[in-house]
């Protein structure tokens, strides 16, 4: 019996939600008297995930983990859970994560949880909350199988270090070219940017930002704060901004420290992407604006000029 | 061509969530039920794609008879056929059994679902009927084209996109981006009176995982407001009492 965590990686670079991962499976491993084990797939980051928690890490290098494919990688995770005998997995509710882990769940034949925001309860059993109704409630999931899968939505748990090492284990891989059951043909990533689902720090505008024009007010404050940039549908949908940048309900659901909203209604859809931000901040002239009763803090006003004062001030507490 | 479209049923986004039993249920009353947003997406292109390769499109929804008029709609939108596994979808490797079963007893080229349902927003059925059946996925796609026994699909990744392809059956779930919906029309709607939909009984399968309680998240303990005048001090609040940055 051990925990397994897949340490989900992109270009050499362990994601911030990997290493929330591995302190999540260090403590529930604890909790559980095991040991807390990284797999990494395909590629890895510099660091020795003992830092974060693991115990022991195990790396598979084959090639044919180079694009990214469902079936092997959860293949490679399934043959290590059996190998080192894990009965819980831990994946990072990413896209790749969402992808492996239902894959997985039938391998093992497990009970899986997902949109896990807390720590297990494992005294009784063993419940994990979860988001569900997209934001609208918490639902405490009782995973009956031996084998269970979880996947934890980024930025619900801390992060936590330890001074320690990892040991690195060598297993056998049997994976072969007969595995992989779709192509990748070609890959287009945003480079140079803060990932939304990552980042901390989040600016969004809204339809009341009026056009394309004032957007360099939105990067000029996310620049200044070293935050990542996100907009409401119709900004998307009218292309004023990627539609990568759309969150809600039929966008992506961001969990950051701080969501600051310019000119954002508040519409129940767009709450559903961002309502778990730990602290919201609305910009709106419409004090009746339905964003303010979700909010933290509030600025009556025009984000035109509101955000110009606000990058300003910034600027002036970094220097 | 044979397409399956998985639909499924949930509460309207703007419906206010309760439960009741202590906490334990979620109290289905007075809630608007709609076609999962997504699923109506799969199911438009899989009509596109099945009138331009002359197939055909069926629908599986798990789900009790309360479910029916909304399988209706999708056979009003143009489903030739529709079925429904007639028990409560407990949650999704339920779900997943009970459609793979289903397909085990069709040949099928292709499986389409939505990306996720809007209710528990798990994502999960469409991976776990991948598995089952020992088929490729392609999670989360804008685009499905076919042609010559192959699907070639666009899918999201984290920070961008991704053109693969797969040989059929495969299946692959829809994310926005992939078509303009279809709404049913006046024809549709009394062609649909006499589609079949066929009731099949489930199959039976260990309680994988169960909903203990449910809560409401903690609400916002009501916003601060400060004057525009004074917009500086937002920033000084979120750096020296919130501690962000
Ligand atoms: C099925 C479905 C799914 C949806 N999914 C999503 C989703 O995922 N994400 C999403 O965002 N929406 C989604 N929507 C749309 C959602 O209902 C709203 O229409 C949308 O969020 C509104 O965007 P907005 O706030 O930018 O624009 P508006 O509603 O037009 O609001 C603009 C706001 O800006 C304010 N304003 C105007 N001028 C200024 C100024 N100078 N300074 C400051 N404030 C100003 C106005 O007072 C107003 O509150 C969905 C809708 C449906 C039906
Ligand atoms: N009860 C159900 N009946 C049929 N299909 C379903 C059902 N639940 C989910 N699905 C399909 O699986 C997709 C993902 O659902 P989920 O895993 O619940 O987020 C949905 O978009 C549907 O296509």
């Amino acid at each position: 019996m051990a925990v397994l965590i897949f340490a989900e990686s992109d270009s050499g670079f362990y994601k911030k939600s990997t290493f929330e991962a591995i302190s999540y499976g260090r403590k529930l491993a604890d909790q559980l008297g095991t040991t807390c084990i990284a797999i990494s797939i395909g590629n890895k980051g510099t660091e020795n995930l003992g830092s974060f928690g693991a115990h022991q890490e195990v790396l598979y290098v084959n090639e044919l983990y180079q694009t990214f494919n469902p079936q092997s990688y959860a293949k490679a995770i399934s043959q290590t859970a059996q190998q080192l005998d894990c009965n819980v997995i831990i994946i990072s509710q990413t896209y790749t994560g969402k992808s492996i882990a239902p894959l997985l769940a039938i391998k093992q034949n497990a009970s899986i949880a997902t949109g896990v925001i807390g720590m297990a309860n494992t005294i009784d059993g063993f419940t994990v909350k979860t988001t569900a109704f997209s934001n609208k409630a918490i639902a405490h999931v009782k995973l009956n199988q031996e084998q269970k899968i979880l996947t934890i939505i980024p930025n619900s748990y801390q992060i936590n270090t330890y001074s320690e090492t990892s040991e690195i284990i060598n297993l056998e891989d049997t994976i072969a070219a007969s595995d992989i059951n779709s192509t990748v043909l070609s890959t287009h990533k945003e480079t140079g940017k803060i990932p939304l689902t990552e980042a901390e720090l989040v600016i969004s505008g809204g339809r009341g930002l009026k056009g394309t024009e004032n957007w360099n007010l939105v990067e000029e404050l996310a620049s200044a704060l070293g935050a990542a940039t996100a907009c409401s549908k119709p900004v998307s949908d009218m292309e004023w901004r990627p539609h990568s940048e759309h969150v809600g309900q039929t966008g992506i659901t961001i969990k950051p420290n701080l969501y600051i909203a310019a000119g954002i209604s508040g519409a129940i859809q767009h709450l559903a992407g961002v309502s778990g931000s730990k602290v919201i901040c609305v910009i709106n002239t419409d004090p009746e604006a339905p964003f303010f009763k979700a909010a933290d803090y509030g600025i009556v006003g025009d984000a035109l000029e509101v955000l110009p004062r606000l990058t300003r001030r910034i600027l002036e507490i970094k220097k | 061509m044979k397409i399956l479209v998985c639909i499924s049923v949930v509460p309207d986004t703007t419906t206010k969530i309760t439960f009741k039993d202590n906490d334990t249920t979620f109290d289905k009353s007075s809630v608007q039920y709609i076609l999962n947003p997504y699923d109506e997406l799969s199911l438009t292109r899989a009509l596109e794609i099945a009138e331009q390769n002359a197939g055909t499109v069926h629908t599986i929804t798990v789900g009790e008879s309360d479910c029916d008029p909304i399988i209706r709609k999708a056979l009003a939108i143009g489903a030739h056929e529709a079925y429904r596994v007639d028990a409560q979808p407990k949650n999704a490797p339920f779900v997943a059994h009970q459609i793979a079963s289903h397909v085990k007893s069709e040949n099928y080229d292709l499986i389409l679902t939505g990306r996720e349902s809007i209710d528990y927003n798990g994502g999960m059925v469409q991976g776990l009927l991948a598995e089952l059946l020992q088929w490729p996925l392609i999670n989360v796609a804008t685009e499905i084209n076919y042609s010559d026994q192959e699907i070639t699909a666009c899918r999201d990744i984290d920070g961008g996109r991704e053109n693969v392809k797969s040989s059929i059956p495969c299946v692959v779930s829809a994310q926005k981006d992939l078509c303009e919906p279809r709404i049913p029309n006046m024809r549709g709607i009394m062609m649909a009176r006499s589609k079949p939909l066929n009731v099949i009984k489930a199959i039976d399968l260990p309680e994988f995982t169960e909903i203990t309680k449910y809560e409401l998240p903690p609400s916002k303990t009501g916003v601060k407001l400060i004057s525009a005048e004074n917009a500086e001090e937002l920033i000084d609040i979120l750096h020296n009492e919130e501690k962000l940055f």
